[in-house]
This record gives structure tokens, C-alpha cells and sequence, in this order.
């Protein structure tokens, strides 16, 4: 890996103010990303999961501690840190194509230091090519509304990785979809990823998929004050399969990890409230 | 402010299947509205009598189903009108008179004999061009003060109270206001339904804008839109069905206010022709005027469903 701390957040901490007063969401947060790493995070429900993908994102700032990507210090959100949402946020009044059209006009479209702008041909090609890379060639002129979950969500991945982001962060992509389909676009992602290479920070409470597609797992520890509790590199050899990792030792033991942190170290203990 | 959005003051009109207020519920409607009318007991019940030997490819039943109702309820509506006609011996004239009346008046809408004496066609084109001049200046001024006071907090709090108080207002109580400032019947008119329309526009057009999810606004941040296609691309079209309810509202009000307004302030229009037939105790005529106002008011309401439909996109699921 050519650079080991392509994002390094430092001593982060997250505080919220309330109407009961202030929260603490995370406290002492230390992690880095290699270039072209996979990393997941993974926890329980309000364990703050969503919050450190937003302090990368640059959606929000943190109460203290500083968070750096590619060597600049994360002021705010941009295009280079594409966001795929939970709950895909396409614009139900584009269509696909528009959509994905929305951002890749913004990065490409606009004279941006240092990079030539994009013909409006060029800018049609790249967003032709990024629903081409996701399967949904057939469906760009179709409105959001008028397509499965599963491929409002492809357009979602679609539109992030049409910008060619140096960071995709991905929140719970996968959550809302029945299982089949979720299998399906996991396998996608993972092959999307070798061969464009990205940097990916995904947050998921799916211990399988987090195996899977991780070089990394990031397990997080039960809010409120959350922090990291453990990372667990994963060296299974890429291109992974699921059907034969299904009963690789290797395999089994990463999971048996996540599982024996998530359930017996950090059982969840519902609130009096 | 958010209940507003649901309240119609055409509340007796939400009960029909084609006219329901919320922006969310009319892509709904406008799937459902076939299949609304027959209630499942009816078609249980009628289904042996009606479906027998149909010709197979057209659904005659359903069809019978869903006209069988209005229509009935038309002639209950006709029959009852005559039977008060019988009671009050000819006081309130029968369906039948006033039907060839209405065949006569309607034969020459468009004659002039004196400013009093206007045929009904020139009268509802005046009120029309009354509505439509006040509702026009209500929603020049209405729903750019609207995104406004969505947009800032400050605006929000400072306007609430304003319109708290000021929205309760019977429209016909700025009439005089109207004739002191403006000096003539007609802007008074026209005032009269600028004031009444301009509430449901700020309203809805402020709650539309604070209801645009935060999931596009968090959208527009990551793609760093500029601020001209946050308005063009986010803001506008997520706005957009909230307004045209407030606008539908709005048109709404005015046609019920336009009426009243003209009684008092005379002229032509058909407020006035009803309060001038009275004077002549022309009770036909009126009963027509009440016809012909329903049935504009119908046509208005409709005309905006549609356009409030064709813009109404469905609402993003999980």
C-alpha cells in the first residue's frame, strides 16, 4: 500500500447538544486508512457508527479532535469524499441519468484548479459509464420512482463513484434490501472495487458482510461515549467468493471474532429509558 | 403552521373521492379514484343481477357501478329540491322551470343592455378576472414571502404571530379597508381576495421548504452544488407540490370570497347578479347563479388537481 494514512482522524470526539443537554456520541476516536483499503465499521444500533462516517464525510465537524484526508485537514463536505446514503437520496424528480448527470456535471463540468473541464459529451460518456459499471444501462432514463430498491441503490453507488472519489463512504448501503439482493450487490461492490481501486469506508452491522468485503474491521464499542473497541485486520486472499468462504476456517474465524466482540464483550444492553 | 397545509376550506368538498387536499395523497387519488365509488357491499350485492351475460373485454358492470351512485345521488338531490318547490307552493320554483329558465339565459350569455343588465357569461368573466387579478398579486407577493420565512428562522418566528392573527379574518372585514384606501369598488374587490388568498400560499409554500428532506439537502452538500441548482434541482421541485396545494386552497377562497365581495360592492359579476336577482325576486336566477358557481369553483378545483398531480413525485421510501 503506497500511503498508510491516507485518512487519519486523530483523538476524535463528537458531542451533541440536546434538549436534555449534552451527549456525548464519541469520545477518543484514533484510526487511520490506508489508500485503497476496505474498511468497515461495525456495532450496535446507536453506537455512533453513522456519526464517524459523517465526521469523515465533512457533514458535520467534531466537538474536538482533527480528521485528515490526502494530507488536508476535512473542512467540509466535497465531491471527493462521495457519500452513499442509507436511504439512497436520489432526487425522485431526475431521472437516473440526471441523477448520476447532477454530480458528475459539478466535478467535471466546472473549472476546477488544476483539472481541464469535461466536454458536455464527455460529461454524457462519464455518466453512461458509471450506470454501465453498475448495471442499470437499460434504466437511466427511468424515474427513481419507477425502479427496485435494489437499483435505486445501484444508482446511489452509481452517482458516488461517477464523481471518481478518493474516498467512497458508504453508510449502511446494503440495509434496507432483502437478502438475495443484498448478496447480489455485495458481490458487485467487491468487484467494482478491484478494479477501480477505491478507498472505502463502509458502515454496516452485518457481521457477514463485513468479512467479506473488509481489509479492515473496525468494531465499535456500545454507546453513548463510543469509541473503537477493536480492529481486525481481514487477510483473506481477493478475489473472495462467498460460496467458497461459506466454510473456509479462515473465514469462519474472522466472523467468530466480530460475532464473540459483538454479542458476549459488547452485548447490548438496552437502556432504562 | 403545519396543520394548515391539510385544512381546506372547502371542507365539504374533501368528502368526493376526486378532491383531496394533501400533495402526498393526490398520486394516490388519482390510481384510486375509479375504484373508490363502489363500496365492496355494493358490488357483493349487485353482482348477480348486473354481471350475468356481458360481452367479455369491457367492464359494464364496474362501469354501471361507478356511475350508479352519483347519478343517484343527482336525483335525490333534484327530487328533494322539487318536493320543497310542492311544499312551498312555487315560492322556490321547480326543476323544471328553472330548467327551461336556465335554457333561455344560457341561449345569449354574452349580451349587454346597460351596465345592470349583463348577460351571465360577461357576469362570471368579470368575477374571474377579479380572482384572477387579486390571487395573482397574492401569489406574486405570497410565495416568495413564503420561501422566505421557510428559509429563516428568524423570518418564521417574526411572521407567525402576524398571520396567527390576521388569517382568521373574514375576508369581507378588509372590505372596507379596501374601499377607504383604494377608493373604488373594484380594487376593493380585487383587495378583498388578495388578503384571503395570500395565507394559504405563505403557509404551505413556508412548510414545503422546511420539509425538504435533509437527506437532499446532505446531497446537495456532497455533490457542493451551486446555489443555483440547489433552488433549480432541490429546493423548487421538492417545494413544488406543497405550493400548488396552497395554491388550490387559495383559489379555492377566493372564488367562495368573490361572491360575497360582489354583493357588496356591485357591478358586474355573478356575486352581484345573484344579490340584483334577489332584488328582483328572480329566485330561478338564482338558483342558476348557484349552478354556475359551483360548477367554475368545480372547474377550478379540478384544473389545479391536475396540474398539482402532474408535479407531484412519489415520495422517496427506505
Amino acid at each position: 500500500m503506497m500511503q498508510p494514512k491516507y485518512i487519519e482522524i486523530q483523538h476524535v470526539a463528537q458531542t451533541f447538544k440536546t434538549k436534555k443537554g449534552f451527549f456525548q456520541a464519541l469520545r477518543d476516536i484514533n484510526l487511520t486508512v490506508a489508500k485503497g483499503e476496505f474498511v468497515t465499521l461495525i456495532g450496535h444500533s446507536g453506537c455512533g457508527k453513522s456519526t464517524l462516517l459523517n465526521l469523515i464525510a465533512g457533514l458535520t465537524m467534531p466537538t474536538d479532535g482533527t480528521l485528515i484526508c490526502a494530507n488536508r485537514e476535512i473542512a467540509g463536505p466535497g465531491p471527493e469524499r462521495a457519500v452513499v446514503f442509507q436511504n439512497h437520496s436520489l432526487l425522485p424528480w431526475l431521472s437516473c441519468f440526471e441523477n448520476v448527470y447532477l454530480g458528475v456535471e459539478r466535478v467535471f463540468g466546472t473549472r476546477n484548479p488544476g483539472t481541464p473541464v469535461d466536454s458536455k459529451a464527455q460529461l454524457k460518456a462519464r455518466t453512461e459509464a458509471a450506470l454501465a459499471l453498475v448495471g442499470l444501462s437499460a434504466a437511466a432514463h427511468k424515474r427513481p420512482g419507477e425502479i427496485s430498491g435494489g437499483m435505486k441503490q445501484r444508482v446511489g453507488i452509481a452517482r458516488a463513484l461517477a464523481m471518481e472519489p478518493k474516498v467512497l463512504l458508504m453508510d449502511e448501503p446494503f440495509g434496507a434490501l432483502d437478502a438475495l439482493t443484498r448478496a447480489k450487490l455485495q458481490d458487485e461492490l467487491l468487484e467494482i472495487v478491484s478494479r477501480t481501486q477505491s478507498t472505502v469506508v463502509m458502515v454496516t452491522h452485518d457481521v457477514d458482510e463485513a468479512v467479506l468485503l473488509s481489509d479492515k474491521i473496525v468494531m465499535m464499542t456500545n454507546g453513548p461515549a463510543a469509541t473503537i473497541g477493536e480492529t481486525l485486520p481481514v487477510n483473506l486472499p481477493r478475489p473472495r467468493s462467498r460460496v467458497e468462504l461459506a466454510d473456509s476456517a479462515q473465514y469462519l474465524f474472522y466472523r467468530k471474532a466480530v460475532i464473540d466482540f459483538l454479542y458476549t464483550r459488547q452485548a447490548h444492553v438496552e437502556k432504562a429509558a | 403552521m403545519v396543520s394548515a397545509v391539510f385544512h381546506s376550506p372547502l371542507s365539504a368538498a374533501a368528502e368526493s373521492p376526486f378532491l383531496v387536499a394533501t400533495p402526498a395523497s393526490e398520486a394516490a387519488v388519482k390510481k384510486e379514484a375509479p375504484l373508490a365509488t363502489p363500496t365492496s357491499t355494493h358490488s357483493a350485492a349487485r353482482a348477480p343481477e348486473s354481471t350475468a351475460p356481458v360481452s367479455p373485454g369491457y367492464d359494464w358492470s364496474g362501469l354501471l357501478l361507478r356511475l350508479l351512485p352519483p347519478v343517484l345521488g343527482m336525483a335525490l338531490l333534484i327530487g328533494a329540491w322539487a318536493l320543497v318547490s310542492a311544499v312551498t307552493k312555487g315560492s322556490i320554483p321547480s326543476p323544471r322551470e328553472t330548467l327551461q329558465q336556465a335554457i333561455t339565459i344560457f341561449s345569449d350569455p354574452f349580451y349587454r343592455k346597460g351596465p345592470n343588465d349583463q348577460g351571465v357569461g360577461w357576469n362570471v368573466l368579470m368575477s374571474l378576472e377579479r380572482v384572477a387579478l387579486g390571487f395573482g398579486l397574492a401569489a406574486a407577493v405570497g410565495i416568495p414571502l413564503g420561501f422566505l420565512i421557510g428559509r429563516f428562522e428568524f423570518l418564521s418566528r417574526m411572521c407567525q404571530p402576524i398571520i396567527s392573527l390576521l388569517r382568521p379574518v373574514s375576508p369581507l372585514a378588509w372590505l372596507p379597508i379596501g374601499l377607504l384606501v383604494f377608493k373604488g369598488a373594484n380594487p376593493a374587490a380585487i383587495w378583498t381576495i388578495f388578503i384571503c388568498s395570500i395565507w394559504p400560499m405563505v403557509i404551505n409554500t413556508a412548510v414545503g421548504v422546511q420539509r425538504v428532506p435533509q437527506d437532499y439537502l446532505n446531497v446537495a452538500r456532497v455533490l457542493n452544488l451551486s446555489e443555483w441548482k440547489i433552488v433549480t434541482r432541490i429546493l423548487f421541485p421538492s417545494v413544488l407540490p406543497y405550493m400548488l396545494t396552497g395554491v388550490r386552497l387559495a383559489v379555492g377562497t377566493a372564488w367562495l370570497v368573490i361572491v360575497a365581495a360582489e354583493m357588496l360592492t356591485g357591478g358586474v359579476g355573478i356575486g352581484f347578479w345573484v344579490w340584483d336577482e334577489w332584488n328582483n325576486l328572480n329566485v330561478k336566477n338564482i338558483i342558476i347563479a348557484i349552478v354556475v358557481i359551483g360548477t367554475v369553483g368545480l372547474l377550478l378545483e379540478y384544473a389545479l388537481i391536475r396540474i398539482a398531480t402532474a408535479f407531484t413525485f412519489e415520495e422517496v421510501k427506505a
